[in-house]
């Protein structure tokens, strides 16, 4: 299959490129020049072409929760989403702390997905912060990187050895960094919301300490640690000044810490309670700054599909956790760049090439010949209003529900496939 | 009538003439209480329900009387008997009843925001006899009540909210109307059982009995739950009683004419002073009168409300 993309706004941040011009797809891959003539002549004027989105942070649900997401159901949304891969969490059931888990999910993915998947692995066996899994074997069998996720090792000694065993490998520590002894029982924000709600508060500090904890420990072993999702002002400044250090140390934030506050669950509206929880409007501007001084390297969605019934519940007893492909883009271009806070390259930098290059993925993250053809196509201009009939994601657990955007992807092109279209719908 | 809510959520979104709204209806039903019949029709044919996901015998006992008294038909569910031990959702539980035609949902709630979800979920009217840390909107009215009858005017009263204030929703909703009626709030307790953002909300803030019940106009006693101390909140219940015990040398600083209030139920001898609950201040029982009265006054100006709307 020969495919020609004419006309279109090149953006692409890992060559500085920024020119309208044609993109040339041949056996899944970008090229100078097809070899012969193109099968199909995509017209992308008006368009822009970037790198396929990747997100670092979602759960897929499969194996073991699959009422809530499959592979299947999850990289559709993330196709929709102009995000042609995926990072899936190790806490399904069984948790990924072993290889045949692993091989599993890219069986799944090869069968029935729409994006690549790449699987994080476990920290520890069992994600139960005691004993290193197979780490080794893990790589092996297909794994981008390690982490916790929702249940952070609370043991400074087995976070400081998974960050020395992980050198050799060359594999970022994820950490979800939680000190589930301050948050005990906490489902929203600390602060004058959580007194006036009633409910019980998470402090920024409980994210704080550990961020402190394993910069730190980073700092010791000269491992390479990856922090999800930060969501407060300092954990902002402390990522900043280790980056001043010279410390081997990365983050990302989600989109809904740079769009939303804790005023949000005034009506106690279950879309609204994640973890880390929102917070205020001092710690979102400085998200934003962090996003724009680079602090902040990526943008991830930490997608987190719950049912409707798990939802539909007291504030309380909801699980925490929103889902988040379908939106990635549009909030990114409207609270980011058209509030001017990111030039619509920085912006695509932290969903292309900082993850290629933190998670060492090659060929991935840009457009330059011979990277593999993962390409999301954008209409700035395209006005929506995001409905819930119009979710592809198994679960509905969106706050962003009703909100009126105008920009998002048109096409997605995964491996020089096109697997969806805002035309079309999904490919088979 | 300056009332048209289909629920009674909290007090926090109540304006101050809504408030006084549900007051002076309350008081032609507290006199209706030295009557013989001590009854109204005002709810004939409508069906109260109670909904009590929480041990309580005043409040739901409270809300019983005033749906009899009247007329209504009124049933109490306590979620041992329920199916809510079978695994049911809280709001299936809920529309439920809706389907047995209840007209108003009274409950009573652990977790916070509960009788938001029902409010949105349903067409009954909900009223929130407490949720959680939340509120517990009858509670400050009838407390409310019985200072505006005992001292006419709440503008420039002192009054002191004392213990837990941090697990309070009886505080809360008391801070509430209190402020909205130009009251001088002040609460005294541990720090750690005052939330660090209480001034925000127009109270001063006492970590020293002593000093804050000087000139109090009213002093209110929240009871004491013993399990906070299993959560280090602090140290002993000895320790709480030597610091916050409302005691009669230290009313003696409060004003001469100083009210003494207790939600109920009292830990004697714990949060207060047996000679101070039964001294001629304590108007611990009347509230309990007071109480039924609100009650009443709430379920019927909803009730009218509710007829309005179907006009």
């Amino acid at each position: 299959m020969l495919i020609q993309i004419k006309n279109i706004k090149i953006t692409d941040p890992s060559t500085k490129t920024n020119k309208t011009g044609d993109i040339f797809i041949e056996n899944g891959k970008i090229v100078e020049k097809l070899s012969g003539d193109a099968d199909n002549v995509i017209d992308g004027k008006g368009k822009i072409a970037v790198p396929g989105l990747i997100d670092v942070h979602s759960h897929l649900r499969e194996p073991g929760q699959e009422e809530k997401e499959t592979i299947k159901t999850g990289t559709m949304a993330a196709a929709k989403g102009g995000i042609t891969t995926v990072f899936c969490m190790p806490n399904t059931k069984p948790v990924t702390d072993n290889a045949p888990s692993v091989e599993y999910i890219l069986m799944k993915a090869q069968k029935e997905g729409k994006v690549n998947v790449f699987p994080i692995g476990c920290i520890t066996k069992g994600s139960q912060g005691k004993e290193l899994a197979e780490i080794g074997i893990l790589k092996k069998a297909g794994i981008v990187a390690v982490s916790d996720d929702g249940v952070p090792v609370a043991n400074s000694q087995i976070m400081r050895r998974a960050l020395e065993y992980t050198k050799m490998f060359n594999l970022a520590v994820i950490s979800h960094c939680e000190d589930k002894e301050l948050s005990r029982n906490g489902v929203m924000n600390a602060g004058k919301n959580s007194m006036i709600f009633g409910l019980r508060g998470i402090p920024n500090q409980s994210e704080e300490i550990m961020v402190s904890r394993d910069i730190m420990l980073c700092e010791l072993t000269g491992g390479k640690l990856h922090i999800a999702h930060v969501s407060t002002a300092g954990s902002v400044e402390l990522v900043r000044r280790a980056k001043k250090k010279g410390l081997n140390v990365t983050c990302e934030t989600c989109p809904h810490y740079f769009s939303l506050t804790d005023d949000y669950v005034q009506n106690y509206d279950t879309n609204f309670k994640m973890n880390p929880p929102l917070r205020t409007q001092k710690d979102v501007d400085a998200i934003k700054e962090g996003l724009k001084d680079g602090t902040i390297d990526c943008i991830a969605t930490d997608h987190a599909p719950h049912t409707q019934e798990e939802k539909c519940r007291e504030f309380d007893s909801a699980p925490f956790g929103i889902i988040g492909f379908e939106t990635l883009l549009s909030l990114t271009l409207n609270e980011l760049v058209d509030k001017k806070v990111l030039t619509l390259e920085e912006a695509i930098a932290k969903m292309t090439v900082n993850p290629a290059k933190i998670f060492s993925l090659e060929n991935r993250g840009s457009l330059k010949p011979g990277s593999i053809a993962d390409i999301t196509i954008i209409d700035l201009e395209h006005k929506y209003e995001f409905k819930k009939e119009d979710i592809l994601s198994k679960s509905k657990n969106s706050p962003f529900i009703g909100r009126k955007f105008k920009g998002c992807a048109v096409m997605t092109i995964v491996g020089g496939k096109i697997v969806w279209t805002l035309k079309d719908g999904i490919i088979n | 009538m300056s009332f048209n809510r289909k629920d009674l959520l909290g007090l926090e979104h109540l304006d101050k003439k809504e408030i006084q709204t549900i007051i002076d209806s309350a008081r032609p039903f507290k006199d209706m209480f030295t009557r013989s019949i001590k009854k109204a029709p005002a709810l004939v044919g409508k069906t109260v329900v109670n909904l009590f996901y929480e041990p309580s015998t005043r409040t739901r006992t409270s809300f019983e009387v005033a749906s009899k008294r009247l007329s209504a038909d009124v049933v109490s569910i306590a979620t041992a008997t329920s199916s809510v031990v079978k695994g049911e959702s809280l709001v299936d539980t809920a529309k439920t009843l809706e389907a047995m035609k209840a007209d108003i949902i009274i409950i009573r709630h652990t977790l916070a925001g509960t009788p938001e979800l029902l409010a949105k979920n349903l067409n009954a009217s909900i009223i929130n006899a407490g949720d959680g840390f939340h509120e517990h909107p009858t509670q400050g009215l009838l407390d409310l009540f019985t200072m505006q009858e005992k001292k006419k005017k709440i503008e420039g009263l002192k009054v002191l909210l004392v213990g837990d204030i941090l697990h309070s929703r009886v505080a809360k909703s008391n801070i509430w109307a209190l402020t909205k009626f130009g009251a001088k709030v002040r609460v005294v307790g541990p720090p750690t059982l005052i939330p660090s953002r209480i001034s925000e909300l127009g109270v001063e803030v006492f970590y020293n009995l002593d000093e804050a019940i000087k000139d109090a106009d009213v002093v209110n006693i929240l009871r004491i739950q013993m399990e906070r101390q299993q959560e280090n909140l602090f140290p002993s219940i000895h320790e709480y009683v030597e610091l916050y015990q409302v005691t009669k040398e230290r009313l003696a600083k409060a004003k001469p004419d100083v009210l003494v209030m207790h939600p109920g139920p009292m830990n004697r001898g714990i949060e207060i002073d047996s000679e101070v609950a039964d001294s001629p201040a304590a108007v611990i029982n009347e509230q309990v009168t007071n109480g039924i009265a609100v009650r009443m006054s709430v379920l019927y100006l909803l009730a009218a409300a509710r007829n309005k709307r179907k006009k």
